[in-house]
């Protein structure tokens, strides 16, 4: 008598509790999916109109991709966003997991904690004005950092933005901006590889250097994977750091130095939205191709 | 039955979600159809444009920082008109970014200013495609204020004989120099580019680190090889345009100016730059520039104290019978075609170009409405920060050389991107003429030009 109606309120309480938990679930998808169809989907679809289509709306099949390609800044544009990829997802992967390790090592005492704050305090700033800090920085005349720059034998801001230095100087920029954020994250993913794992690797006598390499980079592969396919489609669009950087130096140095550069010329200067759309979409091609080949190659979505 | 029941409630939700979610989205793409599709209304054509319906409201007045204070005068003068000002960059250094609003602007099919300032002269070489710059001599002002220009003037505002803007200021090149530092030196100011090159020559020997000129801004070919008569940017149609950066009228000027580079009496820092400012502001002996160095560069960014800035006319070539000199932006207003208030609009554009209480006084620029000018240059005597005449700005705005145009495609960054970064490295401004050349070609082509070599 007793136990009949709480297991009968029970059984009704739990259903509810369910509903709930389902009807939360699916506000948060919908608000999401809502954004996304606005922000994602629907752009994306405008953008492949667009890019197979005439000023006046007919089909016109690959001509826009053939203008664009023949325009005399497409070739340099790729090369120079394919240079600037190597250089920034190399000193990613090489940064980041070396700089996660050794927060991850540090963690017993305060210094980790500081450490793990300044390095995610870079993230905080948005970042067209981290890269207006970078403009400063970069500036002998004005630059905190001045003796450093005139020992590398920069003396003037023409020197130090010379179109051979290009692609590094957006990694550092890119780097500071970025990868706060991602140091942060790759000392989480330490933090989860179980306690005796580490015992069991300590025990077998293995150093800091060989627990690193055999057990702990082994542990991350699906988190830097994660990260290079985030970097690869974030830098593949490289316009904000080229595009201050020419407004700052009037135009000496990455004007139309990037294929979103060029997107935006055609668009804007040239009023060709189709071209400026036909980019687009072999930028979107690019990346979701190179995403589906880390994704297969890792194993990404495998059960653990 | 318990159990089936809240599941089939939640079916019943979720179905409700993807509803709302499928109506939220319909909402969506109606409002961007709403958008793209909107602002088409009856127009009826008057003063050679299809104009929409005049209404009542406030006047959109886009102005850079310099013009700012025009427009405000304007609306103290003008309490009874509602100005709604819009402060941007003015287009400045080819940012663009009229240009870009615009094309966005045609797209939504609203928004619009109704007038416009531009620090770039070349803005009528989209405008008039865009369908946005409104013509001006069709009935819109009339001949009698267009005729008060300085000659020439208006030339970079006109499209197939037809007005689309009117210029706001003159940029013709003169010779500015520091008048008490010339006297102290015991030199006299160069009537020939060889006196310049000479005295460029003695200052290194003579006076090191002070200067006779500056040669790393993006607009420094407008200057010096614009004034050498050099034809690297003559426009011959609305989309043509010969490019021969080879001639002798070219290698010999820019011979001259690598020679003053290599002795050092000629900076390549550039007069904006932090550097300039900084390290160089008080070695100014000569600066070849455009008339609005006086109050821009001297005045207001090097901070030269009054009474030391004085003007004298371009050098020339030994033996050129017809003097010659270089042009250096120039701002420019336009008044949209779609706006609703006109008369407003051409009322602002009249007094903002012509009245005497700004252009004639307060104007930081040698004024392009020739009545203007002659007041503005009383003014500046009268304010006492130049030292002597400044008739030599008056002699010079007729003298301009016309085979240098203003394209599409903006000559200052084609310089910064292609040439600049050479002379940083140290190479010769002659030896990087071929490049120039080819440069220059790439991006007329790109921009629809016919291009003859």
């Amino acid at each position: 008598m007793t136990t009949a109606p709480t297991a009968a309120g029970s059984t009704g309480r739990r259903p509810r509790g369910a509903a709930r938990r389902s009807r939360a679930g699916t506000a948060f998808v919908a608000g999401y999916l809502v954004l996304l169809i606005a922000f994602g989907v629907l752009p994306t679809g405008y953008a492949v109109y667009f890019a197979f289509t005439s000023a006046g709306g007919t089909f016109t099949g690959f001509d826009n991709f053939v203008t664009a390609a023949r325009d005399f800044r497409f070739l340099d544009s790729v090369g120079h966003v394919a240079v600037y990829l190597v250089c920034w997802l190399v000193s990613l992967v090489v940064f980041v997991v070396g700089l996660a390790l050794l927060l991850h090592r540090l963690a017993a005492d305060g210094t980790g904690k500081a450490l793990r704050f300044l390095y995610y305090v870079p993230g905080a700033l948005a970042g067209a004005a981290g890269v207006l800090v970078w403009l400063f920085m970069l500036d002998p005349t004005v630059s905190p950092v001045r003796p450093l720059l005139a020992a590398l034998g920069f003396d003037t801001f023409g020197e130090v933005v010379a179109p051979g230095n290009l692609p590094v100087l957006f990694t550092v920029i890119a780097f500071w901006t970025g990868a706060g954020g991602w140091i942060v994250v790759m000392y989480g993913a330490l933090n989860n590889i179980p306690r005796d794992v580490m015992e069991a690797a300590r025990i077998d006598g293995a150093g800091a250097w060989q627990t690193a390499r055999r057990v702990q980079i082994p542990m991350l592969r699906k988190w830097i994977v994660y990260m290079v396919i985030l970097a690869f489609a974030g830098g593949a669009q490289l316009f904000v750091e080229p595009q201050l950087l020419s407004l700052a130096s009037v135009g000496v140095a990455g004007r139309d130095y990037s294929l979103s550069q060029l997107t935006y010329d055609f668009a804007f200067q040239l009023n060709d939205v189709n071209s400026a759309a036909a980019i687009s979409v072999e930028l979107l091609v690019v990346s979701v191709s190179a995403a589906a080949l880390f994704v297969a190659r890792s194993g990404f979505f495998d059960a653990d | 039955m318990m159990l089936t029941k809240p599941s089939a409630g939640t079916g019943a939700r979720a179905r409700r979600g993807a509803a709302l979610l499928v109506g939220c989205t319909t909402a969506l793409a109606l409002a961007l159809t709403a958008c793209s599709s909107g602002g088409a209304g009856a127009r009826t054509s008057k003063d050679g444009f299809a104009q929409v319906a005049q209404a009542d409201g406030a006047l959109t007045v886009w102005v850079d920082a310099t013009r700012m204070a025009a427009a405000k005068q304007y609306q103290q003068l003008h309490p009874e008109v509602k100005l709604d000002i819009v402060s941007y960059d003015g287009d400045a250094n080819g940012s663009n970014y009229l240009q870009t609003k615009v094309q966005l602007f045609n797209r939504t099919g609203k928004g619009w200013p109704d007038v416009v300032f531009s620090s770039q002269n070349n803005e009528v070489t989209w405008a008039v495609d865009a369908g946005f710059a409104a013509p001006l001599d069709k009935g819109l002002l009339p001949a009698a204020t267009l005729g008060g220009f300085a000659k020439g003037a208006n030339d970079v505002c006109t499209v197939n004989g037809t007005l689309y803007c009117l210029r706001n200021d003159l940029s013709q090149v003169v010779l500015w120099y520091n008048a008490p530092l010339m006297k102290q030196f015991g030199y006299e100011t160069p009537a020939t580019w060889e006196d310049y090159a000479e005295l460029g020559r003695r200052v290194a020997a003579e006076h090191p680190g002070y200067l006779v000129g500056d040669a790393g801004d993006a607009f420094t070919p407008e200057i010096y090889l614009w004034a050498g008569k050099c034809g690297a940017n003559q426009i011959t149609g609305a989309k043509a345009v010969t490019v021969n950066t080879g001639s002798e009228a070219c290698t010999r000027m820019a011979g001259l100016m690598d020679g003053l580079i290599a002795n050092k009496s000629m900076s390549t820092t550039g007069v904006f730059s932090t550097d300039f400012a900084k390290n160089e502001a008080d070695k100014v002996l000569l600066m070849p520039g455009p008339a609005w160095y006086g109050g821009a560069v001297f005045k207001d960014t090097l901070k030269t104290p009054a009474q030391q800035i004085a003007v004298a006319p371009i050098p020339q070539w030994k033996g050129d019978g017809s003097p010659a000199t270089g042009n250096v932006g120039g701002g420019t207003w336009l008044v949209s075609q779609h706006s609703a208030h006109l008369e407003a609009a051409t009322d602002f554009l009249t007094w903002v170009t012509t009245d005497n209480a700004y252009q004639g006084a307060t104007a930081p620029g040698f004024p392009a409405y020739a009545p203007a000018a002659d007041n503005w240059l009383k003014a500046q005597a009268a304010a006492g920060y130049f030292v002597g005449d400044l008739a030599p700005l008056k002699d010079a705005a007729p003298q301009v050389w016309p085979g240098w145009g203003s394209g599409q495609f903006s000559q200052e960054a084609i310089w910064a991107a292609t040439v600049k970064p050479g002379m940083t490295q140290g190479r010769s401004i002659v030896s990087l003429l071929p490049a120039w050349h080819d440069s220059i070609v790439k991006y007329a082509k790109s921009s629809g030009y016919q291009v003859s070599q």
